[in-house]
């Protein structure tokens, strides 16, 4: 045992999905303790919030104040408002208004802003300039004036009976408050959803979910599958017979369209997670009995089993003691592609809207059809879909390069 | 020697397949084996002498024809009356590396006989004491032995410790599948040596599957020569084998090869 354990992690493809799937795992059972809580309560007003830190900016003004001189904030505030596009848009406007601006390098903010407060008027209006054009610059030449001149703002409060207001203190450009005085300072790394859900905490309740969804289906369809597969190749006969035209109508049949028919018939209301699970099981073990059968009936004529026979050992005992020890590292690898098999499986069907239902649990098949139905991976909301489809990805790697490690050990013609 | 039948055989066939996939295993085979003699079954590969002898341990059913044991047609068709025969049969196969379950430790082997054998409740000293000398019969040391697995012993151990398992069923009759054949020529003669000795101490009766018609000629009392299924001569070995009459026989007899004469390979 321990010799196959050690030539097991010997291999570096086992190695490698068994440290992605133990991340995963890892990520799985600590997240929550650190950040504990309703995955699907909804945090934000809004949809898709960007990944960061959020301050709460009604804390943050009753913070206490440091004063602190620092010569790159001025530029640094420049360049919020200046972007790129801005940049280009003023040299439109030079050469809408035709002024000369020689060797101006568009990087260059203060020659640019230098031309651009020598120059701007709002007044004019060249030629072939629409208003909404002409809207625009003046809106960026109010906010360039805004930073520029950096005059103190006023916090106030409104009095309740005179409506007036009532200074509280006065801000200036030079004020600061450190982030650990701010109570309320919220991190949400992969943003919010469609809903305005914590995306990461959601990722990593749907992540649990859909493994114990691979699991249950992987379990059933493993169990079904070598069941039928050792009934049907060690007894042979007529119930072989009938257990391979069964399972040979199941291969005829595409087993996805079989779980959509199945699923919708079954109704939005009833499936939970666990139902979704057991159709997938249900559907899945077709190609697990086909192997099992032709691994059995090669095993059934060995001189072992025919000693156990003459031993007056019975059928069920020859089967659990002398077959299913020999298949037993055969078919823990049809078990690790069946959950990866059904993980996907339950991705594909909650894409289609047949997953479980929508409201009650996370998985990352109902992720992606949120926000494939909120379009955004039209809108470049990529932290909605992307995290969901990389972590769907890195489980089904991580179990097939398991599967593929396991191969190497047991089947000793791909031993390199 | 006027014995009485032991295994008897009328009209034995094996078909596998149907149509034009058909193979004939073994055709309308008629054979007596009577208590307490050393039968060998010799064919070359392919004459259907493995197909009869699972046939004999009730492995495999017959497509036609009758067995009968110890005189009455037998009956193996339930499980309990099969439970009940193979109290009676035993076997050793060819390959002693794939006779054992990797995963059954010898002891287990071992006290699976003595369970058959009605021995269930003994005490556990009992037991050790039976084990002890049945692989003391097969010059094996059991406290050797014991927490070990099958495959971590050689060849020849191995089919010794199948022979030990032979002693401890103590079965009506033995049927060794080419038990020599896997294994060195020093131990082959151990082997068959204890083969003899389980007759002579137990009066069982051997039915010995070789290919090898001198060894044949060596330990049995009677010999049956099979080609593609069929049985072309059987008689006591003297008879059969230093007056052959079937021309199948002389060709067995000729390609045996000898150490002062040159190897004729023309009738190859």
């Amino acid at each position: 045992m321990k010799h196959i354990l050690s030539q097991i992690f010997h291999t570096g493809k086992f190695t490698m999905g068994f440290c992605i799937f133990m991340g995963i795992l890892l990520l799985m059972v600590f997240y929550p303790l650190i950040n504990p809580g309703d995955p699907l309560k909804i945090v934000s007003i809004g949809t898709f919030a960007r990944p960061g830190t959020y301050i709460s900016l009604y804390d943050a003004v009753d913070s206490r104040l440091n004063t602190l001189k620092l010569d790159e904030a001025p530029a640094n505030r420049l360049e919020s408002v200046l972007k790129m596009e801005d940049r280009v848009k003023m040299v439109m406007w030079f050469e809408a208004v035709e002024i000369p601006i020689g060797h101006l390098n568009i990087h260059d903010t203060e020659a640019l802003l230098a031309l651009w407060e020598e120059h701007y008027d709002s007044t004019v209006r060249p030629e072939g300039m629409t208003k909404a054009d002409r809207n625009y610059f003046q809106r960026l030449d109010e906010s360039l004036n805004r930073v520029l001149v950096t005059k103190e703002k006023i916090l106030a409060t409104r009095d309740a009976s005179t409506a007036e207001l009532q200074e509280i203190r006065a801000i200036e450009d030079t004020d600061y408050v450190n982030l650990k005085n701010v109570a309320n300072v919220k991190r949400l790394p992969l943003g919010t959803d469609n809903f305005g859900r914590d995306v990461l905490k959601e990722l990593v309740a749907a992540i649990r979910t859909s493994l114990v969804i691979g699991l249950i289906a992987g379990t059933i369809a493993t169990l079904i599958g070598l069941t039928l597969g050792l009934i049907s190749g060690f007894i042979g006969g007529i119930v072989d017979d009938i257990i391979m035209f069964v399972t040979n109508i199941f291969t005829v049949i595409p087993a996805f369209v079989l779980l959509i028919l199945i699923s919708y018939s079954i109704g939005q209301d009833q499936r939970g997670p666990t139902t979704v699970a057991v159709v997938i099981g249900m559907t899945a073990w077709v190609w697990t009995a086909r192997a099992v059968r032709s691994q059995v009936i090669s095993l059934r004529n060995r001189d072992h089993v025919n000693l156990s026979k003459l031993s007056g050992h019975n059928l069920f005992l020859i089967i659990v003691t002398d077959i299913l020890p020999y298949i037993a590292s055969y078919v823990v690898m049809a078990l690790i592609l069946q959950i990866s098999g059904a993980i996907l499986a339950e991705a594909q069907l909650s894409m289609l809207g047949l997953g479980p239902k929508t409201t009650e649990v996370p998985t990352l098949g109902l992720m992606m059809n949120w926000s494939m139905l909120y379009t955004a991976h039209l809108n470049g909301y990529w932290w909605a879909y992307f995290p969901v489809l990389l972590t769907i990805a890195l489980i089904s790697f991580s179990l097939n390069l398991m599967n593929t490690g396991l191969d190497q050990v047991f089947n000793p013609t791909l031993r390199d | 020697m006027a014995k009485e039948l032991c295994l008897s055989g009328k009209n034995v066939t094996k078909i596998f397949g149907f149509g034009d996939k058909k193979t004939i295993a073994v055709n309308h085979v008629d054979f007596n084996f009577h208590v307490g003699e050393f039968v060998s079954i010799v064919g070359e590969s392919g004459s259907g002498k493995t197909t009869l002898a699972k046939m004999l341990l009730g492995l495999i059913h017959e497509s036609e024809g009758e067995i009968s044991f110890l005189g009455k047609p037998r009956d193996i068709k339930g499980r309990k009356q099969k439970r009940e025969y193979w109290k009676d049969i035993q076997a050793i196969f060819q390959d002693p590396f794939s006779s054992y379950n990797v995963f059954h430790k010898i002891d287990a082997v071992l006290l699976d006989c003595i369970k058959m054998r009605g021995g269930k409740n003994l005490p556990h000293d009992k037991k050790v004491e039976m084990m002890t000398e049945a692989c003391s019969f097969v010059n094996l040391k059991f406290e050797e032995l014991t927490n070990k697995y099958p495959f971590e012993l050689s060849g020849g151990q191995m089919q010794r410790l199948m022979i030990a398992r032979i002693f401890l069923l103590k079965p009506k009759i033995l049927l060794a599948d080419e038990p020599t054949s896997m294994i060195d020529a020093c131990s082959r003669a151990t082997i068959l040596d204890m083969l003899q000795n389980l007759r002579n101490e137990i009066g069982m009766t051997i039915i010995f599957i070789t290919h090898d018609i001198g060894l044949a000629y060596y330990i049995s009392d009677t010999v049956y020569i099979m080609e593609k299924g069929n049985i072309v001569e059987y008689g006591p070995a003297e008879q059969v084998i230093l007056h052959p009459s079937a021309d199948y026989t002389k060709r067995l007899i000729n390609d045996v090869p000898k150490i002062h004469e040159e190897w004729d390979l023309s009738t190859v």
